[in-house]
């Protein structure tokens, strides 16, 4: 008699079969602007060609804020289209009522403003989030890595910046959600902002990158003004270009 | 305490079965107890460069599989003391090599031998894995040029994170960098890397210097590792190397043009 009673009162945390915690992800976002466009997914394809290590399988939301006065598209075929290219749509934000019953039908979550109920007032939006976040997201310590990237390694920092106290190889990857520093030669490639901050910088003692990329904007190595060439550089981000100077 | 070398380096073709036999018949000459093991099953090469290719009964895939002793495969080299060769399959594939029969067959070469060197198949698939997996020290054989330096350093950033070492988080894999076909004619015409900037890439301590040397193919062809022909410069470039390894202090040779004299210049104006 007694016995139902206790088990009930201590169950063992390591015999549940399941525990709910909260946790906080980062996650790609979608914006979309002009979700008929027929180039739309073309381009979408190019860009992930260029660093499909770090989109393959990834988790993504689609942002609505810019078309949140059009009328819905079927979200359950573009969710499918984005797994063709081995995204994962997972909720879409900034929905307004249309659009959230559009996601609902395609089996995606609402999250973020326009999701919460009662948030569904399109009047209560008074500034609508325009091109960027509106708060810069909270950065750890990030990491530190003291050992050779060899080509073929990736390492990522999802919150904060990435230093590297060694060379970065041919082929390796570094991806930070802030700024990069290699105090060494970086030979590989190189995202920082890789969450769309477009403050982040990438500086090295010696540019021989592959290929860099800030908030998405890239550079190949092609492009790279030979005169930078084994120099200490710092690269940053202007509106659609990536600029790279001297560090003073 | 006994010792598992890999003997690797991603790109095929760089002299790695030749670096492996030289190093375990030079370890041997040094007074220690080396068995090599071919790990490129399905291409065996090890044992005809080594010059048993006639006496192979059974082999390492054997010994995983089917049961057979190791002391029913291992072949005694005839030349050296001390000096024995696993060879491998030439009729099965890759996927014979279990991670469990692997370690096994070295667990058991570490009670009798002081040096077990691996030779590892080129590439990143499972035979490279495997070769690299129980290793307490890798030597990576590179070439002075692009194509092999950049490989290598795929291969460094494996051992690093692949291997047992790696994956049990015990301190890291000791790795030697072994840069081969060194032509110094060829370096100072720039067509190939200089011994510096192979290192600054790469950031390894260098384990050896060997020149480029016609009697490398001779030898090869002869079933001879090449430390066992005095007259060789790769040869004796190779015993430099496993002193080297084992831990002495050896400067390096045939890494600067030699010295060309009045007389020199001379014949070669009047040739």
């Amino acid at each position: 008699m007694e016995r139902p009673a206790t088990a009930k009162a201590a169950p063992d945390p390591r015999s549940a079969p399941f525990q709910i915690r909260g946790s906080v992800q980062t996650i790609l976002s979608l914006r979309l602007i002009a979700p008929g466009d027929p180039e739309l997914f073309p381009l979408l394809r190019d860009r992930i060609a260029h660093n499909p290590e770090f989109f393959r399988d990834a988790p993504v939301v689609l942002d609505l804020a810019p078309v949140a006065d059009a009328t819905p598209i079927d979200l359950e075929a573009f969710a499918g289209e984005l797994r063709r290219l081995r995204l994962v749509p997972v909720g879409v934000q900034n929905a307004g009522p249309a659009w959230q019953a559009a996601a609902r039908a395609a089996g995606l979550a609402l999250l973020g403003p326009g999701g919460q109920p009662g948030g569904t007032g399109s009047t209560t939006r008074a500034e609508p989030p325009r091109g960027r976040p509106t708060a810069p997201p909270p950065r750890g310590a990030g990491l530190v890595i003291t050992e050779p990237v060899r080509g073929g390694q990736q390492v990522s920092c999802p919150d904060g910046d990435l230093t590297v106290l060694a060379p970065v190889g041919h082929g390796a990857e570094l991806v930070a959600a802030g700024h990069i520093h290699v105090y060494g030669p970086l030979r590989g490639r190189a995202f920082a902002g890789a969450n769309g901050d477009e403050r982040a910088m990438i500086f090295c003692d010696q540019l021989e990158a592959e290929l860099l990329s800030i908030a998405g904007v890239y550079l190949v190595s092609e492009d790279v003004d030979p005169r930078l060439r084994g120099k200490r550089v710092r690269v940053w981000c202007e509106g659609e270009r990536l600029s790279i100077g001297p560090v003073p | 305490m006994s010792q598992v070398i890999v003997v690797t380096s991603g790109k095929g073709g760089v002299g790695k079965t030749t670096s492996a036999a030289a190093i375990a018949a030079g370890l041997a000459m040094k007074g220690k107890k080396v068995c090599v093991i071919d790990f490129d099953v399905g291409l065996r090469n090890l044992d005809l460069i080594m010059g048993v290719e006639r006496r192979v009964v059974f082999d390492f895939i054997n010994v995983i599989n089917d049961g057979i002793r190791l002391n029913q495969a291992l072949i005694k080299d005839k030349r050296v003391e001390g000096l024995y060769i696993l060879p491998t399959s030439q009729t099965r594939d890759k996927d014979a090599l279990s991670r469990e029969g692997v370690e096994k067959v070295i667990e058991e070469l570490r009670q009798d031998f002081d040096y077990v060197i691996c030779d590892s198949p080129a590439g990143i698939e499972k035979g490279a894995y495997m070769a690299l997996y129980f290793a307490d020290e890798a030597i990576v054989v590179t070439n002075p040029e692009v194509s092999s330096v950049r490989d290598s350093d795929r291969i460094l950033g494996i051992l690093n994170s692949k291997s047992r070492r790696a994956e049990k988080g015990e301190s890291p894999m000791k790795q030697h960098l072994l840069l081969t076909r060194y032509d110094l004619d060829r370096v100072a015409r720039g067509e190939m890397l200089k011994l510096e900037d192979v290192v600054e890439i790469l950031s390894i301590p260098v384990l050896g210097v060997i020149p480029q040397d016609d009697m490398v193919l001779q030898c090869s062809n002869l079933g001879l590792p090449v430390v066992l022909e005095p007259k060789s410069i790769a040869g004796q470039a190779y015993m430099d190397a496993v002193r080297r390894l084992m831990g002495e202090t050896v400067e390096l040779r045939f890494t600067t043009p030699p010295k060309k004299s009045f007389v020199n210049w001379l014949l070669r104006r009047t040739a």
